[in-house]
């Protein structure tokens, strides 16, 4: 029964808030180009299939080859950082610069060098995303125990075989673990690259549908964005429950007694 | 006989703090020396030392007839944490070492059956055969010790170090273990230097057992341990002279031990 109410939870509570939303427009009769109540939000949906569709499926694309480009950038560059001290200290702080920079700003200057279109897009996803990834894959091969590192460096074991035999498959879960927040992240840059400077993806479609003053159809883009959003993260959830599941078992391992 | 490791004269310092000054050690092939002494004395400076993790400050390291100035391959080393590998069942965590040291690392797959049945021994002789294919979080903190212990021999290293092997373990398990380990070492003979702070463990277990003294850490007294026939058991504990070499043993540590400025005051006394 409890465990019933646990899995429902997430379906009961927005279809709560649905109500909720509903009604306050219809009570307080908001007017639609304020706030559009849900059933004007999904007949907004309907009537612009085509279009949303024309519009996601490029988003879509952008976000994924740019994630796609993060996951292998961020690990190459996780698995430097988490396994030479010279990498570290080198690069870490020049990271962290990168990564304070608000990626908004950048967009005009990709513009200038690639045009308007997908690769800014593809970019902007590549750089609001990596940094999660390369945190985190850095973390697993930077705390791996002294002790171990002892026994096989006394086995005459190089930096790499540490890296290889403990340090990489050591990173994983917290490879997977980043790959759920880099994916929405992924999300985020593409939208204010299209957003800026685009004439195709959702962005440019809520930008247009703005300027026209069709809030049903700018809210209904949010919908589909927040849709693609939980299922990529979901899809991830998933294959890091596969790939790393001794992770998460028995929380005890490694530690004596 | 001949001395698989001789530390002559040694020291070692961390930036200013010097961990241990004049060390000297002798331990010879074949014989099970433990190393016992306060707390922060330098027991784990002494493992780096001679195991080539770490270089001396001063003096000189001898493993095997050579003065060493790098890991030495020929050790096999455990630690309180069995460090198992999550992603690894007991039989690859045990067979690790194989993967890593020469040359069995590029024998592999040539001797793969051979490698398999002497880590398959091994796991036999400490009673965990049938938990080969398990991973480390079904196993107890015992059996994970016992793995950790395979581990380390699976090389058939020539020198086995182990720095607190059993602290994490309750007593019953503990016991059990230093039977465990002194069948493998009756039957392979390697030589090996255990460092510990348990007293009885270290009679128990050693030929020789070296005291050491308060940081910077040195050998003050050496204690052998002859006289308790072998294979010790728990006839061991009952013996008179066994009991008295525990707390003679007591009695020099706590002769090293950093002076406590703490006088216990007396009721009334304001404190």
């Amino acid at each position: 029964m409890n465990n019933a109410l646990e899995r429902s939870g997430p379906v009961l509570l927005s279809v709560a808030l649905l109500l909720v939303w509903e009604l306050s427009c219809k009570t307080f009769e908001v007017p639609p180009f304020v706030l559009p109540s849900p059933s004007l939000i999904a007949e907004a949906l309907a009537e612009n299939f085509y279009i949303i569709w024309f519009h996601s499926s490029q988003t879509l694309l952008t976000t994924v080859i740019g994630f796609a480009f993060a996951v292998a950038f961020g690990a190459l560059l996780g698995i430097a950082v988490g396994s030479s001290r010279v990498a570290y200290t080198s690069l870490y702080p020049l990271l962290v610069a990168f990564n304070s920079i608000p990626k908004v700003a950048i967009v005009p200057i990709l513009v200038v060098w690639f045009g308007i279109g997908s690769v800014p897009a593809v970019i902007t996803a590549f750089m609001l995303s990596f940094f999660p990834i390369a945190v985190n894959v850095a973390t697993g091969l930077a705390t791996i125990e002294p002790d171990l590192r002892d026994v096989l460096r006394s086995l005459g074991a190089s930096q790499l075989d540490i890296v290889r035999k403990v340090g990489i498959p050591r990173s994983m879960p917290y490879l997977f673990a980043s790959l759920k927040i880099s994916i929405t992240l992924a999300f985020v840059g593409s939208v204010i690259s299209e957003t800026l400077a685009s004439n195709r993806g959702i962005g440019t479609l809520m930008t247009q549908a703005s300027a026209n003053f069709r809030i049903p159809l700018v809210f209904a883009g949010l919908v589909v964005i927040a849709v693609m959003g939980v299922v990529m993260y979901m899809i991830f959830a998933v294959i890091e429950k596969r790939m790393t599941g001794w992770a998460t078992r028995g929380a005890t391992f490694g530690i004596g007694g | 006989m001949k001395n698989l490791v001789e530390l002559i004269d040694v020291s070692l310092s961390y930036g200013k703090t010097l961990a241990v000054s004049n060390l000297a050690m002798k331990v010879p092939e074949g014989s099970f020396a433990a190393v016992v002494g306060p707390s922060g004395c330098g027991k784990s400076s002494l493992m780096k030392l001679v195991t080539g993790l770490m270089p001396a400050t001063g003096g000189s390291v001898v493993v095997d007839g050579h003065e060493i100035s790098g890991p030495v391959n020929i050790v096999g080393m455990a630690f309180q944490n069995p460090n198992l590998l999550p992603w690894r069942t007991t039989l690859e965590n045990v067979m690790l070492p194989l993967e890593v040291v020469r040359p069995e690392r590029h024998q592999l797959r040539a001797r793969k059956q051979e490698f398999r049945d002497r880590a398959m021994e091994l796991l036999r002789i400490v009673g965990l055969d049938a938990f080969a294919d398990h991973y480390p979080w079904q196993l107890s903190g015992g059996m994970q010790q016992r793995a950790s212990l395979c581990r380390s021999l699976i090389h058939q290293p020539r020198l086995l170090m182990l720095d607190e092997p059993f602290g994490a373990l309750d007593a019953f398990t503990r016991e059990e273990l230093w039977d465990v380990l002194q069948t493998i070492w009756m039957k392979q003979r390697f030589t090996a230097i255990l460092v510990t702070h348990d007293l009885r463990e270290a009679l128990y277990l050693a030929d020789e057992v070296h005291v050491m003294s308060n940081r910077p850490g040195r050998v003050v007294r050496t204690v052998g341990t002859v006289q308790f026939s072998r294979p010790r058991g728990e006839r061991t504990f009952l013996e008179p002279a066994f009991n008295e070499s525990v707390m003679d043993l007591r009695s020099d540590i706590r002769s090293q031990r950093m002076p406590i400025d703490v006088k216990p005051s007396a009721p009334g006394e304001k404190a």
